[in-house]
């Protein structure tokens, strides 16, 4: 405040973005270097393309809410329940027995239904931040816990299995060497960013999110340009829940519960600012590269789950004082 | 008296009221001793967790790691204590187990007070980092050993006896530790400059600011405190458990933040009472424990958790949310 605020050069040296590639590509060659034949095979390079998309997709969702400075903690909430009820619908109506056409019909069906459902989750969300004026970090709380507890409630608690065996399309083929999951994610990745940069939705969610007080009195519909964020987000959460259902060949109400940490970690590692206002979607792709190079990476040298765990909340830390700098800049402009 | 009605307070306590009538209709078992001692001897950890949880939510933060210091500061008491001195007496082993804890708190408040980074992501971070190192570097067995301190702390009751109907009932001295937190956080809060602060501070970083508060040593003060208070039911819980289990604890943060807020207390910060926050307590622990006389299926406990959530937090919300659209 008593200095005059120095506006950062928009150079791309300087970028959130540029210093990502620089750690994408840093953990890439590190991974590399530590273990080349495993880290490098092709088998390596598929089996990462088939593990990132479906907690990536999550990390899309998060991105969405948080440009409006927002949060979104019923992302994995979401994607369960609407995993759930698709799992439902598949095992004990449809049933194994369903091939060919009539999996396919189901197959679509299911996939309708988890939409809708994440759809309704997403507005219901939506409506307690907008309509009721809940501080979205409360309000996705205990929506994400009445949605898992539903996805509890109407299991029993135990994994639906039994589904036709179309279903594994989604998580589990590939088209022209491509896995279908990447192919999800690469669609979902593109429309937000085109979402984001290229319609007039989001350029007013970015300056809501830039500024609330500014976007009221510039008396933009701020409750539906919130219904619309968390709605959008919801249905990304159940397009993930669908990747994972496919994947794991079943639903369960307790599945991906480490996902909610590593999406907000995605975001954030992106450069995505919690605070609300700036966010890209290219950030938000290498990062989650760089999450997967290093999570393979540690699986290969024999690192145990839990130290990954502590290596991601230190990197989450990490970024965040890097950035914060660059926040302080930013906030010191408004 | 229609400020009294108003209040979360009177809210959460009418439901309490008409949960155990309605559960006592349904099972006469219900209105007993036992039922009584067991509710009390449940609400020991959740509660102290709740009030530290409580002085975070005041202060206009949010902390989701407080279950992973306390599992960390009981774990690495015990293993400490069993390889060092295992006969160490038990006030000595809950100071070493609250030092731990007020060491982790330091780290957050490092983040939050030094840095200045949000409270919401740097507490997510730090809950797995505490996690991960416990499993990693410290150990990932379950100990049934613990130091013979500790068990016979677990053995100490205030009362204990059986009822008429011939059910057991025991209320542990372990209770004791939630009555002094208690009287010590409202001493702070209602007594002292330092508890006034912490107010301010939730009201308005910079109104505080200006009266002269010193906001970064406030916000320090706080997430130690509540790193002691998560090293204080850490250890509770192992030595009532008489397991200590690196793998406990952690996922239960929600249900605390949860009673939190039904207590009145507000994520904005600068609203928060200790009444409050056991009434809501009481209330997350009948839920979890005696869902089931009401006829409800175990199974629904978290929806109903979620619900009570929204139900306790959305209406005075969007009443606020109403009032404030009137005064336009």
């Amino acid at each position: 405040m008593s200095s005059v605020a120095k506006i950062p050069a928009p150079g791309l040296m300087n970028s959130p973005e540029f210093r990502l590639l620089i750690i994408a590509v840093a953990v890439f060659g590190l991974m590399s270097a530590l273990s080349p034949d495993r880290f490098l095979s092709a088998q390596n390079m598929t089996s990462m393309a088939f593990q990132f998309p479906e907690f990536a997709i999550l990390a899309l969702a998060m991105t969405l809410a948080m440009m409006t400075g927002g949060i979104d903690l019923s992302v994995v909430g979401v994607a369960n329940l609407s995993a759930v009820s698709a799992a439902l619908l598949l095992a004990n109506v449809a049933g194994p027995e369903a091939t060919g056409a009539a999996g396919v019909f189901w197959l679509g069906l299911a996939i309708l239904l988890a939409l809708s459902i994440g759809a309704a989750a997403g507005f219901i969300n939506g409506v307690l931040v907008a309509k009721f004026g809940l501080p979205p970090i409360l309000a996705t709380l205990g929506a994400g816990l009445v949605f898992t507890g539903l996805a509890v409630a109407f299991t029993g608690g135990s994994a639906v299995m039994g589904f036709p065996t179309a279903i594994a399309v989604i998580g589990n083929e590939t088209v022209f060497g491509v896995p279908v999951p990447l192919i999800l994610f690469a669609v979902l990745a593109y429309a937000l960013h085109v979402l984001l940069t290229r319609t007039p939705f989001g350029l007013k969610v970015t300056m809501f999110g830039a500024n609330p007080r500014a976007a009221f009195f510039a008396a933009l519909d701020i409750d539906r340009i919130i219904l619309k964020v968390y709605t959008i987000a919801g249905m990304f959460s159940a397009v993930a829940g669908l990747v994972i259902m496919s994947r794991a060949n079943s639903a369960k109400a307790d599945y991906g519960s480490s996902y909610l940490l590593l999406a907000v970690l995605i975001a954030v590692l992106g450069g995505v600012n919690p605070y609300g206002g700036y966010g890209r979607v290219i950030g938000v792709i290498l990062a989650v590269l760089s999450m997967q190079f290093l999570s393979s990476g540690l699986n290969m040298l024999g690192v145990s789950n839990f130290a990954r765990e502590l290596i991601w909340g230190a990197l989450l830390i990490f970024v965040m004082v890097i950035n914060v700098v660059d926040w302080q800049a930013l906030r010191r402009r408004r | 008296m229609s400020d009294l009605l108003k209040r979360n307070e009177t809210l959460v306590a009418l439901v309490i009221v008409a949960f155990c009538v309605v559960a006592t209709l349904a099972d006469p078992l219900f209105f007993t001793v036992t039922t009584l001692s067991d509710l009390l001897r449940a609400s020991i950890v959740i509660g102290i967790l709740a009030v530290g949880c409580m002085l975070v939510l005041v202060s206009g933060g949010i902390d989701v790691s407080f279950t992973a210091v306390a599992v960390f500061a009981m774990y690495a008491t015990t293993i400490f204590t069993l390889g060092v001195w295992p006969d160490m007496p038990w006030p000595l082993v809950f100071l070493l187990s609250m030092g731990i804890g007020a060491a982790l708190g330091a780290f957050n408040a490092l983040f939050i007070a030094g840095f200045g980074l949000p409270t919401l992501i740097v507490t997510l971070a730090t809950l797995s980092i505490f996690r991960g190192f416990l499993l990693t570097f410290v150990g990932s067995d379950r100990i049934s050993a613990l130091p013979p301190e500790m068990r016979n702390f677990s053995r100490m009751v205030v009362a204990r006896g059986t009822t008429e109907a011939g059910n057991f009932y025991a209320l542990p001295w372990a209770f004791a530790a939630l009555v002094a937190v208690i009287v010590l956080t409202w001493f702070i809060l209602q007594r002292t400059m330092l508890g006034r602060s912490i107010y301010a501070l939730g009201g308005s970083v910079e109104s505080a600011r200006r009266i002269g508060v010193n906001v970064r040593a406030t916000q320090i003060f706080v997430y130690v405190y509540v790193g002691a208070l998560a090293g204080l039911a850490g250890i509770l819980h192992g030595a009532m458990g008489r397991m200590a289990d690196p793998f406990s604890l952690v996922g239960l943060e929600l249900s605390v933040i949860a009673a939190v807020v039904l207590g009145g207390a507000r994520l904005t910060g600068g609203y928060g009472t200790i009444t409050g926050t056991l009434l809501g307590v009481g209330l997350i622990v009948l839920v979890q424990n005696s869902l089931i006389v009401l006829g409800i299926p175990s199974s629904w406990q978290t929806a109903t958790i979620g619900l009570l959530i929204l139900l306790g937090t959305g209406i005075p919300a969007y009443q606020a949310k109403r009032a404030a659209a009137r005064a336009g």
